[in-house]
């Protein structure tokens, strides 16, 4: 197979914020902690964790709108090269885009199609809107509404509409289709699935794994902060070939693989263990896994753990 | 104890069409029942209405032959909602939250998994699935003898999903509480249910 240019590599990314507690203590919450995630031209990774690991802040890093006191550690390359803040500036809304998870990105003092064609008045472009709305049975009078007006399910609409209106190279999609009908998540899905097809990458955002499995190319399980691992969509068909211990809990805990789950919960970032995140509920938990560990290369996917499942040690 | 729904119709306001149309269901306090519906079926209409929270335009709903409407006090038929942080009163800590339900055992609260620390914190303050733990564990009251639930696991992981169900089944089990599941997933409906009821619009 031909090696696919790499549109966005994202090493050792980290995110923290700054508190005060108790007056002027200053302290710093690590939310992300060790993030790594690749995506090529035309293929589709999607991110997988559960709700407070911290999934959105990778999206907000990549596009630079953090909050103030948040601080980004590690490195974003883009292209070839290095993704600095003023071309973050430059990119995000061309060449980058973001299907946010909130509601609240839209402009509540702008009329839907204008919103969206971002005051293009061509005909291309209207064209081009009428289609993308048709085919999620959105009505052409939605476009002279303002966000207000409209459902929370059509919204979300709309705000996926954004991302088909130009022509990006990287489309990031956080948490896209919450709210929505299970044939309308098949159809937001199946146009990232093209986008990424006519050689975007994409990245999703999601805690559904199953969601997922459907239609990326490749997914990385994120637990509490941290990049376990990275295997391709196909691995998941069998828990053998997973590489760590939390994907296969997650693979067995699918309603169709047996639906076995095991004790506690993530751990709150404050009070997260040292070393692996998820060691505290493994069954392979070893003085070793307490040191930080380093992502490797198993068997053409990466993995941040001490064991060896594929051999059995 | 027998829910049963006979030719319901609702729908909301004056000018909206019928959700549901002349609409009968019926389940036993010892059956658990998966619901599957294309979308916009009514299906949160549906089990807004058999908990009480709206009253049919035509039709009744009936426990064991007696309008659920005339149960004075705690409602026997207990909703849990989709998404819970729209459900729980944001100025209460979660510990008062539990106090809204009908004397909820410690069992319950420890089989759910949730932690002594997360009952003092507001509910901004803890996550959707932990959050959720707790509007399951407030409608596991001493009186609930129905159970709707109303994609209860959508926004949730995995692992949490498959800990909770887990525990659900067994609860509703041993103190033969009927629970009616409505899901997307099929797979999961086959793994909790006793019985599949797929509905088709009837108008």
């Amino acid at each position: 197979m031909e090696e696919k240019k790499i549109i966005l590599d994202i090493r050792n990314f980290s995110v923290s914020f700054h508190q005060y507690e108790k007056g002027f203590r200053k302290t710093e919450l690590a939310v992300i902690r060790n993030l790594d995630v690749t995506v090529h031209e035309g293929e589709m990774v999607a991110v997988v964790g559960s709700s407070g690991s911290g999934k959105s802040l990778l999206a907000h890093g990549i596009l630079g709108i953090l909050p103030y006191n948040a601080v980004m550690g590690g490195e974003l390359w883009y292209d070839g090269e290095l993704l600095t803040e003023e071309r973050k500036k430059a990119l995000r809304g061309n060449e980058i885009v973001l299907v946010p998870q909130s509601l609240a990105f839209l402009d509540p003092l702008m009329k839907i199609g204008s919103q969206i064609r971002r005051g293009k008045k061509d005909r291309e472009s209207r064209e081009k809107l009428d289609r993308i709305f048709a085919g999620y049975h959105l009505k052409k009078e939605v476009q002279e509404l303002y966000p207000f007006e409209l459902s929370g399910g059509m919204n979300r609409r709309v705000l996926v509409s954004t991302a088909l209106m130009g022509n990006p190279r990287l489309v990031i999609a956080d948490e896209p289709t919450p709210g929505l009908h299970m044939d309308l998540v098949r159809r937001v899905m199946s146009h990232f699935r093209e986008l990424a097809d006519e050689g975007a990458g994409v990245l999703l955002i999601t805690h559904d794994l199953e969601q997922a499995l459907e239609v990326a190319d490749r997914v990385v399980v994120f637990y509490a902060g941290t990049t376990v691992e990275d295997a391709a969509a196909s691995d998941f068909q069998s828990e053998k070939t997973l590489r760590h211990p939390y994907s296969r809990a997650l693979w067995r805990a699918l309603p169709q693989n047996g639906f076995q789950f095991i004790e506690g919960v993530q751990p709150y970032v404050k009070n997260l263990p040292v070393g692996c995140p998820f060691g505290p509920r493994c069954q392979f938990y070893t003085e070793a896994c307490k040191e930080e560990i380093q992502s490797r290369e198993v068997q053409g996917g990466k993995v941040r753990c001490t064991l060896d499942l594929h051999t059995g040690r | 104890m027998v829910l049963e729904a006979k030719n319901i119709s609702f729908r909301y306001g004056k000018e909206t069409s019928r959700i549901l149309n002349d609409f009968s269901f019926q389940m036993e306090s010892h059956e658990r029942v998966g619901i599957v519906a294309s979308s916009g079926f009514g299906k949160t209409t549906l089990c807004k209405i058999l908990s009480g929270y709206e009253e049919p335009d035509h039709g009744e709903v009936l426990l064991d032959g007696k309008a659920v409407s005339s149960y004075k006090g705690y409602c026997p038929v207990q909703m849990i909602w989709q998404h819970p942080e729209q459900v729980v009163n944001p100025r209460l800590r979660m510990r008062e939250v539990l106090n809204e339900g009908d004397e909820i055992e410690d069992r319950i609260i420890q089989g759910l998994g949730i932690e002594e620390d997360w009952k003092n914190r507001f509910p901004a303050e803890i996550s959707g699935g932990e959050m959720q733990r707790f509007c399951i564990a407030r409608a596991l009251g001493r009186r609930t003898r129905f159970l709707l639930a109303d994609e209860i696991s959508t926004m949730l992981d995995l692992i949490t999903q498959s800990q909770i169900w887990n525990f659900l089944i067994k609860e509703v089990e041993c103190r033969e509480i009927g629970l009616l599941a409505v899901s997307h997933s099929p797979a999961l409906l086959e793994r909790i249910c006793t019985r599949i009821c797929h509905l088709e619009k009837s108008c």
